[in-house]
């Protein structure tokens, strides 16, 4: 904003007008809509409030352009966030646009000119659109051109509009016309003034309208010579707002501030704008030769951070993560200091600091924050030879971290990659991080945590056992006496669970739920506060009482059906005349080394940017207002390792799949058979039922729903598959973690994982087309496919349809898998290596993805017995999904 | 009564008290476990396509289960019904085949909801029941694209948009609508385009109809589908001058507050909010009870920001009943005074003093 423009002008963007930018014109003209976006969006940048677009060309189909351009714009979320004024000398290519605009925008013009009755009918129209309207000061006898008739048009619409039509006075924005002045014409010389007089009568008389003008007209006579122009528009837009006009067609990228320019040029242009004297044209005209080839500011260079002194280039490249050159900048810092460590603590924690500060309030993104740790890490690697050697001369310490993290996924689960986050975020704030990797056994944790004496200790887990592992390594805690802070993340933990499975166990010290990599500094620097912690820990305990509170209410208010009333509220499937598919094979087949490049095609993007912490749906996250550019930087570097995990076959893919005939048998389990006369059972698949009260015709469904019953004679199959991508990421891992570039090692995981699904999903397709072929013909997009449009479900057990881990044993054993595919369960029943899925196939057209939910007492009774385990057994493998404690039904019976 | 006294009699009522809606009809549907026989009916036994899950045909084929279901809102105290028409576009219907009776099932359902709202009327005359002629999004959207791949392109032109809104509204007012209710707005355009063809109508019959408008929110973001922000998408529709502005549908009550909100704090209409029964769950169905519904709406009421409520996707007739009787000791919202400032919107909205 100028200062000419007070804080109530409107700035007008006029770069997208055809009739006024040469440059907008070629573009549209050689169908370059991009291009043409590329400019939108950078007047939106330099501020303008509003954008103005213009189609008016003879060679161009001008309704044509005025659609595309305005569909184009909405697709762009940095555009299309502000209104758009619809500019046309034609009203069909103003009502081709009013046909485009979700918003409120502008009509840019309406007028007299051809009499009453167009005027009414086109302004009825831009009422029924839902728009504001410009009126520009021209009727039957042509355009106004002094003060008097401007304003006798204006008043005259003004009466016509709010009397006639009910149109609302203040969606009116008069345009008493800019002409250019300085011509030569002497006629010429009142113009800016008429304008200026009419405004200022305008707002006097026609309560709650606008006035707005093309300010560019003004200066048409000094074409070429930027200075003066931008000279003109400033002095007359000083002059016209204090007289009441409040919006613009301007250059926001371009226009001189009233109290910058040159007094001489500034008293010059006054006269002209002003028409206070008779010679002023020629005095400017003389002097604007001096001024020529003057003005329209010059771009910032892309590499002009690099002359700032080296403090703030570290700042900059930290900030921007770049790395290119951080070293020589580390090198240049530590030759201006004393001592090596003065680099870290100095510039490069300033530069931090700036980061955390940006990421505390929603500047920055997650990868962005990543790509900063690089760089910092990459810094401090540099100097570490240097305090090594001075360490040696002087015995000196290190200087003192702010805390020791601890940091372990628990035994049995092998996911890390919010933890290896979590861990750079600590890092990053100069906590101390002691990362035990995963699969960790809680007796390792805790030798640990004594021997390195943590401040904190903190869990992570993916699958719902590692709850209850958590839980034991919480027990643990209290039962050796710790009494520090303990943290809990991961995809499956909650606040719920955390307060009120995991607290419960540990009452010497607090457990604290950390919902995200960005809450964990703000969590731990409270922990470690002499003079938050109480604070902080009393705040968490009382949330913690109240969400405990709320849960255990809400237990007792939702309606529950017993397993014999749910068993007989089964998904309702008619057997009679159903002919079940038979698959193209029985028992398995491996699909070793699957090529990488197919897969691609079939990765799910939404979830990948969640797991960066960016919340939004592919593709649209990419132009997202707020994660837009860090999702799009953050895709751009995921495609290029894509292409080197494909051409250098950094990772392995691995399936296995199998068919076998099937039965349901009892009421929720499947009976598999060696062969397909079905008389010797092979295993028994377990599944669990839905227990909550329904009504409305919702059935409480059971995996087993989806097979025919074996009274019903029918010959049905069940399938299942594993299958990883995984293999061989190992050593890359391995070399990134050595490189100190947690970025690339945490986008390979995440990369390798999406793979893995992808698999999944490409392989659910082969086998619903080709290898089981019940639906040879399907076509689906990846969209659709996604969404999950086909038929048939590929449900994994430790997931909700079936939350019992345990049964993937069973699965393994019927697939071979660890011997043939290469993928171990741990015991925990975690899969080896972790970017791996498998499941269960169910074909008929009625099966579809559920959640079992919460399960009563009953049912945990049956299964035990099922699964041929006790209760007690039962009770730990379903703790998560128990609706109710194990404990207190003990105090009951006893 | 007639229907301009109906109308007036909507206006005064509104003053006085806060307005109940009616509940889902889809969850009530399935609860008749309807085959795809019974969609058919007679009259459409031969139809070459499946009709199952067309719920906008029973109005035709299964007229006592849509009036049984009014029946059931209007018992539990709904003062305005919905008719069952939120896809009987000729667009929406186009999916069956079924173009061609859109008017039709215009028609028959505000017939419908007229006969169980009079009766009712009749039964209780202190508290009279309205019809409001809901008139549905439609299955496209006039400003996204559908192919990720081409921006530009739209599968609906706002044309287009306007003949099938104009066709539903003119059996919706035939019928016996007391209001139009343009509702679960995803797309501001596609609400435009039904705002633009309801003048149309009104401008060719020579009266009107008091317009609700109820947009619905789509993610987390707080945004329409489109990506507009409450107050941008007020600004959008203000110009259709309607008796109500709200948000229906979206995720539960919770997340529907904020939104609400913003509106209450703009609007000089009447605020309508209706939202789901709570977040779906893994199974997209939805859990909340009656009892954790109606208190949630309450607070709304105490706290001045609803005229008009109701309930959306998973509420039953017992979640009204329990709304109806929670709101009642509340006063409606009053309407906040507005300046004359020039409101526009893109995405977001811009108001210039």
């Amino acid at each position: 904003m100028t200062a000419a423009a007070g804080s109530s002008f409107i700035n007008i963007g006029e770069r997208t007008n055809v009739t006024g930018s040469a440059k907008f014109r070629k573009l549209i003209e050689a169908d370059d809509y991009a291009a043409g976006l590329d400019i939108a969006r950078e007047q939106v940048v330099n501020g303008a409030q509003i954008i103005d677009v213009n189609m008016d060309e003879g060679l161009l189909d001008s309704e044509l352009a005025m659609t595309t351009f305005l569909n184009l714009i909405a697709s762009e979320p940095d555009i299309s966030r502000v209104p758009v004024m619809i500019d046309s000398s034609k009203w069909s290519v103003i009502e081709a646009g009013l046909k485009c605009v979700q918003g409120k925008g502008i009509v840019n013009s309406i007028s007299l000119k051809e009499g009453e009755e167009p005027f009414f009918e086109q302004a009825r129209k831009v009422l029924r659109y839902g728009a504001a309207v410009v009126v520009m000061a021209f009727d039957e006898t042509g355009q106004a051109e002094t003060a008097e008739r401007k304003f006798a048009i204006c008043e005259r619409a003004y009466k016509l509009l709010t009397e006639k039509i009910g149109f609302p006075p203040e969606d009116i924005i008069f345009d008493p016309n800019i002409f250019a002045v300085a011509t030569g014409i002497e006629e010429h010389n009142d113009y800016a003034l008429a304008f200026i007089e009419a405004t200022r009568l305008i707002k006097e008389k026609l309560p709650y309208t606008h006035v707005s003008g093309g300010v560019s007209n003004l200066s048409f006579a000094f074409r070429g010579n930027n200075k003066v122009r931008e000279a003109m528009h400033s002095v007359f837009l000083y002059h016209a707002i204090q007289a009441g006009m409040d919006m613009g067609i301007v250059n926001a990228g371009q226009l001189a501030i009233y109290a910058d320019i040159e007094p001489e040029l500034r008293e010059l242009v006054e006269d002209v704008v002003l028409n206070r004297r008779p010679d002023s044209t020629d005095r400017l005209l003389e002097a604007a030769n001096r001024y020529h080839g003057q003005g329209g500011q010059k771009r910032e260079e892309d590499l002009s951070w690099r002359e700032a002194p080296v403090g703030e280039r570290l700042t900059h490249a930290l900030v921007k993560g770049i790395d290119a050159y951080i070293v020589e900048d580390t090198e240049e810092a530590r030759q201006s200091v004393e001592r090596p460590l003065h680099v870290i603590e100095g510039p490069l924690m300033d530069g931090m600091n700036v980061v955390g500060d940006l990421f505390g309030s929603g500047k920055m993104f997650l990868p962005q924050v990543v790509k900063s740790a690089r760089v910092m890490k990459k810094a401090v690697a540099h100097l570490m030879p240097f305090m090594e050697q001075e360490k040696r001369e002087l015995g000196l310490e290190h200087a003192p971290a702010a805390g020791t993290i601890l940091l372990a996924t628990v035994k049995g689960d092998v996911h890390d990659i919010g933890k290896n986050i979590v861990g750079v975020v600590l890092q990053c704030n100069n906590y101390e991080v002691i990362d035990l990797g995963v699969m960790v056994p809680s007796q390792k944790i805790l030798e640990t945590a004594r021997e390195r004496k943590v401040d904190v200790i903190g869990l992570s887990g993916l699958i719902t056992p590692s709850l209850d592992e958590m839980c034991h390594v919480a027990a643990e805690m209290e039962r050796e006496g710790f009494d520090i802070p303990l943290l809990i993340g991961g995809a499956t933990t909650s606040q719920v669970h955390t307060a009120v499975k995991i607290d419960p166990n540990y009452n010497k010290g607090q457990t604290v739920y950390v919902p995200d990599a960005s809450r964990a500094v703000g969590v731990t620097s409270n922990l470690l506060s002499e003079t938050e912690c109480e604070n902080f820990v009393a705040r968490v305990r009382q949330d913690y009482a109240r969400v405990a509170e709320g849960h255990a209410r809400g237990q007792k208010t939702k309606r529950r059906a017993t397993l014999a009333v749910a068993r007989r509220n089964k998904v309702p499937i008619d057997w009679a005349g159903y002919v079940p598919p038979k698959p193209s094979f029985t028992g398995t087949r491996l699909f070793a080394d699957t090529d990488l490049g197919h897969l691609r095609e079939f990765i799910d993007w939404t979830p990948f940017f969640s797991t960066w912490e960016l919340k939004g749906q592919y593709p649209r996250i990419l132009d997202d207002d707020k994660y837009g550019e860090a999702a799009r930087g953050l895709f751009k570097d995921a495609q290029a390792m894509l292409d080197q995990i494909e051409s250098e076959k950094w990772l392995k893919a691995n399936g296995i799949v199998g068919f076998w005939p099937a039965n349901m048998v009892g009421e929720d389990d499947i009976e598999l058979y060696t062969n397909d006369d079905r008389k010797e059972r092979r295993v028994l698949l377990h599944t669990l039922r839905q227990q909550m009260a329904r009504d409305g015709g919702r059935a409480n469904t059971a995996l087993s729903d989806f097979i025919a019953p074996k009274e019903t004679g029918l010959a049905d199959y069940i399938g299942g598959f594993a299958v990883t991508t995984g293999i061989g990421e190992e050593p890359h891992l391995k070399r990134f973690e050595e490189a100190h570039d947690d970025y690339s090692k945490i986008m390979l995981k995440a990369l390798a994982d999406r793979l893995a699904e992808a698999f999944a999903e490409m392989m659910h397709q082969k086998v619903r087309t080709e290898l089981w072929g019940y639906a040879p013909d399907e076509g689906l997009n990846s969209e659709e496919m996604i969404a999950e449009k086909y038929q048939g479900i590929r449900p994994a057990p430790g997931y909700p349809a079936q939350p019992d881990h345990t049964e993937k044993r069973t699965l393994f054993d019927l697939l071979d898998a660890e011997a043939k595919a290469g993928i171990i369960l741990t015991e925990s029943y975690a899969m080896w290596p972790g970017s791996a899925v498998s499941g269960l196939y169910f074909s008929h057209p009625k099966s579809h993805y559920f959640g079992v939910g919460k399960i009563e007492r009953d049912q945990a009774a049956d299964y035990a017995r099922r699964k041929g385990w006790d209760l007690s057994e039962a009770e730990r493998w379903l703790a998560p999904i128990l609706n109710y404690n194990p404990r207190d039904v003990e105090k009951e019976v006893a | 009564m007639t229907r301009d006294e109906r109308i007036a009699a909507l206006k005064s009522e509104a003053e006085k008290r806060i307005l109940v809606m009616d509940g889902a009809f889809g969850t009530m549907i399935q609860g008749y476990k309807l085959d795809e026989e019974a969609y058919r009916g007679e009259r459409l036994k031969d139809w070459d396509q499946d009709l199952k899950g067309n719920n906008d045909l029973l109005v035709l084929t299964q007229p006592d289960v849509i009036h049984e279901i009014h029946d059931a809102y209007l018992e539990a105290g709904a003062d305005i019904v919905e008719t069952n028409t939120f896809n009987a576009t000729s667009i929406s219907q186009s999916d069956y085949g079924l173009e061609s009776i859109a008017y039709e099932l215009n028609l028959e359902a505000a017939r419908l909801a007229r006969h169980a709202a009079d009766a009712w009327t009749k039964k209780t005359p202190e508290k009279p029941r309205f019809v409001a002629g809901a008139i549905g999004p439609t299955n496209r959207t006039a400003s996204i694209s559908p192919d990720v791949n081409d921006p530009g392109f739209r599968n609906v032109t706002f044309e287009a948009l306007v003949e099938a809104y104009g066709e539903q509204t003119r059996g919706l007012i035939e019928g016996g609508c007391d209001a139009l209710l343009i509702e679960t707005v995803f797309d501001t355009l596609n609400a435009k385009a039904a705002g633009f063809s309801v003048q149309q109508v009104f401008e060719d019959i020579g009266f009107e109809l008091p317009i609700m408008i109820s947009g619905t929110i789509t993610d987390l973001s707080g945004r329409n589908l489109s990506g507009q922000t409450p107050e941008a998408f007020w600004y959008s529709v203000r110009h259709l001058k309607p008796f109500s502005i709200g948000m229906n549908c979206s995720f539960g009550a919770e997340q529907l507050r904020p939104a609400v909100a913003d509106l209450a704090q703009e609007a000089d209409a009447l605020i309508s909010a209706y939202p789901n029964a709570g977040l779906p769950n893994e199974l997209g169905e939805y859990d909340e009870t009656p009892e954790e519904f109606a208190p949630k709406l309450e607070e709304w009421a105490r706290n001045g920001l609803v005229n008009i409520v109701g309930g959306c996707c998973g509420t039953t007739p017992e979640h009204i009943r329990q709304l109806a009787h929670a709101v009642a000791k509340h006063p409606p919202r009053t309407l906040p005074e507005t300046e004359y400032k020039m409101r526009l919107s893109g995405l977001e909205p811009f108001v210039h003093a």
